[in-house]
């Protein structure tokens, strides 16, 4: 009962948090219910017992990321519409990509029902309250089983920090 | 009806001490955050070789309350062009985000709202860091210049601090290897170190990230009154504006319980191990009665009635305080005993953070402020360098420890020193830089060179 009250609090605040960013015209506005979607959504991981998912979505998602997007739309003026950006095919190109995603993912929930053990439903769940850490398994799983590709995401990551910091960087010799 | 009923009482009845400990939260934060204020301006004043506030009670000790009073019944404008809806979110998602913070922080080891949460100290500073948003909205919203440049430089400086407080955090939690609030503490007893001796740099780089995160001089360009009027918060006024002055000083009391939990042994007593020290267990007990004592002495050189009755108000209460801690105590009663470790650690916990947070007030009238691109070289060119250094130090010790059996002191003291050795080197180099760079800056600068000229 109070599960399925907590869970519906934060399904039903990340859904219409997240219409409400689409709809807002004023770009700080989208922002802020951008980051109460992501609140609600870190709030459904804590439900599941990913505390560590819960707490790194919160630091990562919202503290460094939202705060940088809220540092550019205040620097940048987006308040003047960008024409050169918009063009008419915009509409129909969303439109597309809407249906597609909704489609696929009609599909998946509507296999996972048929084919048991595949997509969504997952048989047996083991009950939350006997989960081992999370902390403690996602780190086994870092830097255990999967180190390599671990560190070569690590490394792709550096390389893309490097090559921005490159790009921004003026040239001595520019005016 | 009576189901619900029911419920409600079980639930109660079951999580009665969180309950508690979050209505006392709400309720004694705003106090102690006022007293804090109060106790910061007589300590400054102290400094200065002055009285400080004087008027309001006996010593200014009603001050905060008077203060709070002329708040509450100011008026609250929201300018015509502001952003109403932001206005209005600002201020509270601030102080939301601080007082959440607070809720896995124990104080000691009774008095904590989320007692067994795995994340434990991630979880304060991951919602401590949703405090930055209510500073950078409330700048937009105001539609202001000054608050606008203040949100600006506090979003920069939360940035560039909370990654270095990050890096320090990870070298105390490689060495507790847990997150959970308890058991940091108590692997700091079963290890017989503070964190503080074993990571030095990691507490010396946590304690200049949680000064420049929490918006202190000589950090406090956020709100650079010289330069900005009052930065971010220049068009609050009354409530809304002592929301934001609340939550900066509960984040005070947050970055000081965090530094404390990881760092400082959070509730141990000093040598918590050493048995011949437990007249230690004294200082609580002594400490109230020798405060009392001043009180009553004070009492009779009050130039009013009221205030002298006061006083021996204050004096009683110390004196009741002190009775219940000599009960408790290791010489007390022993059907009392049972209290002794809430009690005992919730003071040794709060002295801790208050030590800390009488250092941040120290800082803060002995430095001046910093100029905005000191404060950032500060942070990138030396900081965060240091702070990644220091894990790869603390990682590489605690590898010597149980790979090849190496004493952990030793090793510790190893690391320690080849950290120092490369921010002596970090330090050179930046001179370096920074001379060439600032030779650079004065050279465009039209300000030095009308200097010259005239």
């Amino acid at each position: 009962m109070l599960d399925s009250v907590i869970f519906y609090f934060f399904a039903g605040t990340a859904v219409v948090s997240a219409a409400l960013m689409v709809t807002r015209r004023n770009a700080i506005h989208s922002a802020v219910f951008l980051i109460a979607t992501l609140l609600a959504t870190a709030g459904i991981f804590l439900q599941l017992r990913a505390e560590f998912l819960f707490i790194s979505q919160i630091i990562l998602y919202v503290g460094g990321i939202m705060v940088l997007f809220i540092f550019v739309i205040m620097l940048v003026r987006l308040d003047v519409p960008l024409p050169q950006i918009r063009s008419r095919m915009q509409k129909w190109i969303a439109l597309f990509v809407a249906l597609a995603v909704g489609v696929e993912a009609g599909v998946v929930i509507f296999l996972a029902r048929k084919v048991p053990g595949q997509g969504l439903l997952i048989p047996n769940p083991a009950p939350a309250e006997k989960l081992p850490p999370n902390t403690e398994e996602l780190a086994k799983g870092l830097f255990g089983s999967y180190l390599l590709p671990f560190e070569i995401a690590s490394i792709l990551l550096l390389v893309a920090m490097v090559g921005a910091v490159v790009m921004a960087k003026k040239r001595a010799d520019a005016p | 009806m009576s189901a619900t009923l029911h419920s409600i009482l079980t639930f109660v009845q079951t999580w009665w001490v969180e309950l508690l400990c979050a209505v006392l939260i709400v309720l004694v934060v705003p106090l102690i955050a006022g007293y804090i204020v109060l106790v910061e301006r007589k300590v400054m004043a102290d400094m200065q070789a002055r009285l400080g506030p004087m008027r309001v009670g006996p010593h200014g000790l009603l001050q905060p309350i008077a203060d709070a009073l002329k708040l509450l019944i100011k008026e609250d404008l929201i300018p015509d062009a502001a952003d109403q809806f932001i206005f209005w979110l600002a201020p509270v998602l601030s102080m939301t985000a601080a007082l959440t913070s607070m809720g896995a922080v124990a104080f000691g080891p009774w008095f904590q709202v989320a007692r067994d949460i795995n994340i434990g100290l991630l979880f304060v500073v991951g919602v401590s860091a949703l405090g930055p948003f209510g500073i950078v909205l409330g700048g937009w919203a105001s539609n202001n210049h000054y608050s606008i440049i203040g949100a600006l430089r506090s979003t920069a400086q939360l940035i560039s601090y909370e990654t270095t407080a990050g890096f320090a955090l990870v070298s105390g939690f490689l060495l507790a290897g847990t997150l959970n609030v308890r058991s940091i503490v108590e692997t700091q007893r079963a290890d017989h170190a503070w964190y503080i001796f074993l990571a030095p740099v990691g507490f010396f780089t946590y304690l200049i990230a949680s000064i420049a995160e929490t918006n202190r001089a000589p950090f406090d360009l956020p709100e650079a009154e010289s330069e900005l009027v009052a930065g971010y918060m220049t068009e609050y006024s009354g409530f809304r504006w002592s929301l934001y002055f609340l939550a900066e000083y509960a984040n005070m009391i947050v970055v000081a319980s965090v530094g404390t939990t990881l760092f400082l042994g959070g509730w141990l007593r000093p040598f918590p191990n050493v048995h011949w020290l437990g007249w230690l267990d004294a200082a609580p007990t002594l400490l109230l009665v020798a405060v009392a004592a001043y009180c009553v002495f004070r009492a009779g050189k009050q130039p009013a009635r009221v205030q002298s009755l006061l006083m021996w108000a204050v004096a009683f209460a110390c004196f009741v305080v002190a009775i219940i801690f000599a009960l408790t105590g290791p010489f007390g009663h022993p059907r009392l005993r049972f209290m002794h470790d809430g009690l005992y650690g919730a003071f040794w916990f709060l002295l801790k953070v208050s030590a800390y947070i009488y250092l941040f007030m120290w800082l803060r009238f002995t430095l001046p402020r910093f100029r905005f691109d000191q404060l950032m070289r500060l942070g990138w060119h030396i900081l965060i360098p240091l702070a990644l250094v220091n894990v790869v130090g603390v990682g590489v010790a605690l590898a010597l420890t149980s790979e090849f059996g190496l004493n952990r002191w030793l090793a510790m003291v190893f690391t320690t020193l080849a950290t120092l050795g490369i921010a002596m080197l970090l330090l050179r180099w930046n001179d370096k830089y920074s001379a060439a760079a600032s030779a650079a800056l004065l050279a465009d600068s039209p300000i030095v060179e009308d200097s010259r000229a005239g």
